[in-house]
């Protein structure tokens, strides 16, 4: 393919996205969408130290129950169809409940890798295959993982999983092995394409907004800045990619 | 001093001699294929394009080093390019099944096997890539 038909089908795939977006999105204020565009990563240019991916998960809007982004997220990572036993079978992401003690109220969310600006697995990792990408987002290099779940044990969220058994059904785009240790990779290979997460997609309730938290035009952005949100665990003092509206 | 020396030179000896061998080998299968007398590996073609993305000749020596430099590049930095991927390598390279459908790395028809196994050396990329063209990707696709 020559180099002006790749930057057509790119303009054509970026025209529909932001038309599909347009008509999906939902307006909260003006100016203010729950679904926003990822802008489209030419393939040769490396990840952009500019960006930082970042998630807000409004906890109001997510349904206690529903699981429909823990389900895409395995789909389309692969980790759903192992056939390890379930306790451990590796998951990258899943659904919690809280109840507030005193007053009873109840929240549902997500959780997963929170993309944390310090990672500690990334601190811990005895060989350097725990790393940040230039753009925040934390992933493990497979090539050098020993799997020795060091990992595992830093993380305050308890979002890595160690894979247990041989994986013979493997997708070219999510490389999985026995022996590493692997986690959320806020669906890397769809952001650099322009394309956003699985679980964001496939939110019906449209929970989970996903941006650039470094630009402050993005939604993601301006919502946080409009509106209160937590971060889990703040006092650790991570300074996580994901944050938290309604709990 | 002078024992230490010997010692030394034992060691080296039997690991020089057999990458010698092994030099003489390949010289013999890459330099005059049709030589008699020494089995050589039938590596299949490739089942699209007429040239590889480098020189065949390069390609055989330094195939290792360009899949190794384009992993760092996109597990890394997120350069994705096509050229140098093992998914492009995979989608030319495909070796077909009688029963037409694409042979995994277990067997011995596939076309990393056909030289590996001639030179014994073990590849690990497959315990975590596919080892087949993929024609559906993901839940989008689906």
């Amino acid at each position: 393919m020559s180099k002006s038909e790749e930057n057509t089908t790119d303009i054509q795939r970026r025209k529909v996205l932001v038309a599909g977006a347009a008509a999906a999105g939902v307006t909260l204020v003006p100016g203010v969408m729950m679904i926003e565009v990822a802008q489209a990563k030419p393939d040769a240019e490396s990840a952009s130290r500019s960006v930082r991916w970042g998630m807000l998960i409004d906890s109001n809007k997510c349904k206690s129950g529903c699981d429909d982004c823990v389900s895409a997220c395995g789909k389309e990572n692969g980790w759903a169809k192992d056939k390890t036993p379930m306790s451990q079978k590796p998951q990258w992401m899943r659904k919690v409940n809280l109840k507030h003690k005193a007053t009873g109220k109840e929240a549902s969310l997500p959780m997963m890798c929170q993309h944390c600006e310090k990672p500690p697995c990334v601190d811990v990792c005895p060989t350097g295959a725990s790393f940040k990408r230039t753009d925040g987002i934390v992933l493990v290099d497979k090539h050098t993982c020993i799997g020795c779940r060091y990992c595992m044990m830093a993380c305050p969220y308890k979002a890595r999983s160690f894979v247990h058994e041989v994986i013979e059904d493997h997708d070219s785009y999510m490389p999985r092995g026995m022996g590493t240790v692997e986690s959320c990779t806020m669906c890397v290979h769809r952001v650099d394409k322009g394309e956003l997460p699985a679980c964001v997609e496939s939110c019906k309730e449209k929970a989970i907004l996903f941006g650039d938290l470094n630009d402050p035009n993005s939604d993601i952005a301006k919502r946080l800045k409009e509106y209160p949100s937590r971060q889990i665990r703040a006092d650790l003092r991570l300074n996580t990619g994901v944050s938290y509206e309604g709990i | 001093m002078k024992q230490n020396a010997v010692k030394k030179h034992s060691r080296l000896y039997p690991c020089f001699t057999s990458a010698l061998f092994t030099t003489l080998l390949l010289a013999a299968f890459f330099v005059s294929p049709s030589i008699a007398g020494v089995p050589m590996p039938e590596v299949p073609k490739a089942i699209k394009g007429e040239s590889c993305v480098e020189d065949t000749a390069f390609m055989r020596r330094n195939h290792m080093e360009v899949l190794l430099h384009q992993r760092d590049k996109t597990m890394r930095e997120g350069v994705r390019t096509k050229k140098h991927s093992l998914t492009g390598c995979l989608n030319c390279h495909a070796v077909k099944d009688v029963d037409g459908s694409f042979v995994t790395i277990k067997s011995e028809k596939h076309f990393c096997n056909s030289c590996h196994t001639y030179a014994a050396v073990k590849i690990d990329c497959f315990t975590c890539h596919t080892s087949v063209p993929q024609q559906t990707v993901g839940l989008r696709n689906q």
